[in-house]
């Protein structure tokens, strides 16, 4: 996940409290201290009133670290957790309404079984379909559906753990 | 004693400890004497219409300081808070009351000034309809303070304000707003305000971790140069009788930050002055020399470090500052201590640290004695020299609040500060139009000293509105006015980097200002004979009341030395 002006992705897990405008308030930091947001998933934790966000940003190594300090000044920022994008288990979910009929519909299906995608709605002239994989494999799915028509992609940005075995635990 | 006496006094006991119900609004007060508020600066408006009113029925015990703007107001309270190490209060109404203040927020939030600041709001129902003065109040502060609150219940309001308070006061200080709407004010609830408050999130550290503490004294010891530079976080965190005994302890050497002035070793020949950009030559040279560079509550801005490529190149760097994102952020460090200035220098303090420093003591003395500060008199007045003949006149523990721009720098490089929180200056933001707002929410806050303001013909007409509230309040201030008859900081760049155009710096027209006082009721007097200067200052540092002097300066005097932006320490230039 390299780009061209050597910043690399990196991701962060955001426990906050969910009190009103938390979201807004990450978000515009991140923005603030000059990091542009590849994707951004939030959720429900086990405890009441927390959630935790997975955040995708670019930079380089010594403003993520940066970035890191700055959320833990924000009140409701409970706790930031660097993941090692070595070493983590990371997922994403994406829905694609594509167009499918006649014979692409069965050479569709043969394809969706490869990556233990679902089809999660047929009509009559195509199918919604569900993977969920982390962003490589969610990648290449949609660069061989690219021949067919693509409706629609719905991804959820990344949630991820860092592994049981990582020094950042 | 009767059974019923004992009985009707347990009654009165037991009502007593009852938590009474109120509305918002007198939540608000009590909230606010609960917290031994004293002063708040306040403007009122149909949002907050309710809250005043229970000050006006409840608030025994509060002065009520109304200034002529908002902005003002915000201003003052940070002066006060800066003065006096409370928190400034600030209530303000919705819409144009509370984007007023914003300025005099970001103001603080640069410079760590712990404000809270109430804003009214419209009714709940109405909010997010562009109501009749409705603005997005936590929306806009948001990147500019240290927490904000959008108070939705009023069963919320005791609570929020005591999070505030605690958040503003705790930790590195800051500006803490909250937006309360109309209809909570109206609506009731328990009062009951909360003894002590703890927040998951939010746990500032004190001490410093032990380790990094021995490892200061190990790198002092190895140090032959060390130097400290003390920093706005020594003001604010109370630390200076601390810093001053590290100082007398150890002999090292002192450099300060604008935001450091205040800082006081025994011993002169300790003392380098100011840094940065306009800094000493000898203290600029200090920290060029340097081997060991001991930073106590900076951050370490483009304004101190120059180029932060060949910054203390000679040196190695510890970091003492209580926020943890502050170590590391513009500058690399080899030692980061992550606590507050008074606990780190108090353990300091009880080390035993063997230094052997005499050699480069002498090498800074030595060179201060070679370069020292200085400026050209002429046929027109150098404010320089107003500048010293006020600090020869003016009692040693005189508040001084500065503008922006050249008044503010020569104010930093000639008036040595001898107190902690005594030099009001807006350093981060560099705000135009502090100085006077300032210099008067100083003087509510300390009737007993003397306050002297210093301000640019430019910055002063920024709030000039603010002179209606002298009278009003009885408030002594003295007021000097360094009238170039332009924009100088601005001008000086123009004739240093565009060939003397001077665009948009012109100030023509000016007003008569000792007119302007006068309008005000205060005593004002024009300046313009350099021999009359030494007379006029001492007058008004005598005066028993407030005064203005209108001094007019050589027009294109310029502040040396100077260090371009973003350009090494050594690329210095004394001469335009």
């Amino acid at each position: 996940m390299n780009s061209d002006n050597g910043y690399t992705d990196h991701i962060v897990a955001v426990l906050v409290h969910n009190n009103p405008g938390v979201l807004s308030k990450v978000t515009s930091l991140v923005t603030r201290r000059g990091f542009n947001i590849d994707s951004i998933s939030a959720g429900p934790t086990r405890q009441n009133d927390m959630f935790r966000l997975t955040i995708v940003v670019k930079g380089d190594d010594r403003s993520i670290e940066q970035i890191q300090k700055q959320l833990y000044k924000i009140i409701d920022v409970v706790k930031v957790v660097p993941i090692n994008k070595n070493r983590m288990a990371g997922r994403e979910i994406c829905l694609i309404k594509v167009k499918a009929s006649g014979k692409e519909r069965h050479e569709m299906l043969q394809i969706i079984s490869v990556f233990k995608a679902n089809v999660v709605d047929v009509g009559t002239n195509g199918f919604i379909v569900e993977i969920t994989g982390d962003s490589d494999k969610i990648d290449s799915f949609l660069a061989l559906l690219e021949p067919h028509q693509i409706i629609d992609v719905a991804r959820t940005g990344i949630v991820a753990m860092n592994r049981w075995d990582n020094p950042y635990n | 004693m009767s059974i019923d006496t004992v009985y009707l006094i347990y009654i009165i006991l037991i009502s007593g400890m009852e938590e009474e119900i109120m509305n918002g609004a007198r939540i608000i007060v009590e909230s606010l004497k609960k917290e031994g508020v004293d002063t708040v600066f306040c403007y009122t408006g149909g949002a907050v219409i309710k809250i005043f009113d229970e000050l006006y029925k409840h608030g025994d015990g509060l002065k009520l300081i109304q200034p002529r703007h908002e902005q003002g107001g915000t201003h003052a309270a940070d002066g006060y808070a800066r003065s006096t190490g409370n928190p400034g209060v600030v209530i303000v109404t919705s819409g144009p009351g509370a984007t007023n203040t914003i300025t005099g927020i970001a103001t603080a939030y640069m410079d760590s000034s712990p404000l809270v600041v109430l804003t009214g709001q419209v009714s709940s129902s109405l909010i997010g309809t562009d109501a009749f003065q409705e603005s997005d109040v936590t929306g806009i502060t948001m990147p500019i303070t240290k927490a904000n609150f959008l108070v939705k219940d009023v069963e919320d309001l005791a609570i929020t304000i005591k999070k505030a308070f605690y958040i503003a006061t705790t930790g590195r200080p800051g500006p803490v707003v909250i937006d309360i709407p109309g209809d909570i004010q109206k609506q009731e609830a328990e009062f009951n305000y909360p003894e002590t408050i703890s927040l998951q999130s939010y746990k500032p550290k004190d001490s410093g971790h032990p380790k990094q503490i021995n490892s200061t004294v190990t790198l002092l010891e190895e140090s032959k140069k060390p130097l400290v530079l003390s920093g706005g976080g020594v003001n604010l965190g109370n630390a200076m009788a601390e810093m001053n005994e590290f100082l007398d302890k150890t002999g090292i050497p002192v450099v300060h930050t604008l935001m450091g002035k205040g800082v006081n070793p025994s011993n002169d020949d300790q003392f380098f002055g100011f840094i940065g950009m306009h800094g000493t030559l000898y203290g600029n040279y200090a920290i060029r020399n340097s081997d060991l560079i001991i930073a106590v509550g900076v951050r370490f801005s483009d304004r101190i470090i120059g180029d932060a490529k060949t910054y203390g190149k000679n040196a190695k760097i510890i970091h003492i500052d209580i926020d943890p994102a502050e170590v590391g952020k513009n500058i690399s460090v080899d030692l980061p201590i992550v606590g507050s200035a008074k606990s780190v220098l108090k353990e300091l303090n009880s080390r035993e640290i063997r230094l052997s420093i005499s050699d480069w003591r002498s090498e800074l003395v030595k060179y201060k004695e070679e370069y020292p500060l200085v400026y050209t008199p002429g046929k027109r007045i150098k404010p320089q020299n107003i500048i010293e003949l006020a600090r020869r006149y003016f009692p040693e523990d005189t508040i001084v609040a500065t503008d922006v721009g050249q008044n503010q720098i020569w104010v930093a490089q000639h008036f040595r500060i001898r107190h902690p929180r005594s030099f009001l200056s807006s350093g981060g933001l560099g705000t135009m139009g502090y100085g006077l707002p300032a210099a008067l929410g100083a003087a509510v806050g300390n009737p007993d000293k003397q306050i002297l303001m210093f301000a640019g013909d430019g910055g002063f007409q920024m709030n000039m509105q603010e002179l209606g509230i002298v009278r009003k309040y009885n408030l002594k201030v003295k007021m000097i006015i360094l009238d170039n008859n332009y924009l100088g900081m601005v001008r000086q760049w123009q004739e240093l980097l565009f060939d003397r155009r001077y665009s948009g710096t012109d100030m023509e027209f000016n007003p008569d200002f000792v007119k302007l006082a006068e309008v005000f009721n205060i005593r004002a007097v024009f300046l313009e004979d350099p021999e009359k200067v030494e007379a006029v200052i001492r007058d008004l540092a005598e005066s028993e009341d407030s005064m203005l002097v209108h001094a007019a300066v050589d027009p294109e005097e310029n502040v040396l030395p100077m260090v371009p932006a973003g350009k090494s320490l050594s690329e210095v230039i004394t001469k335009l």
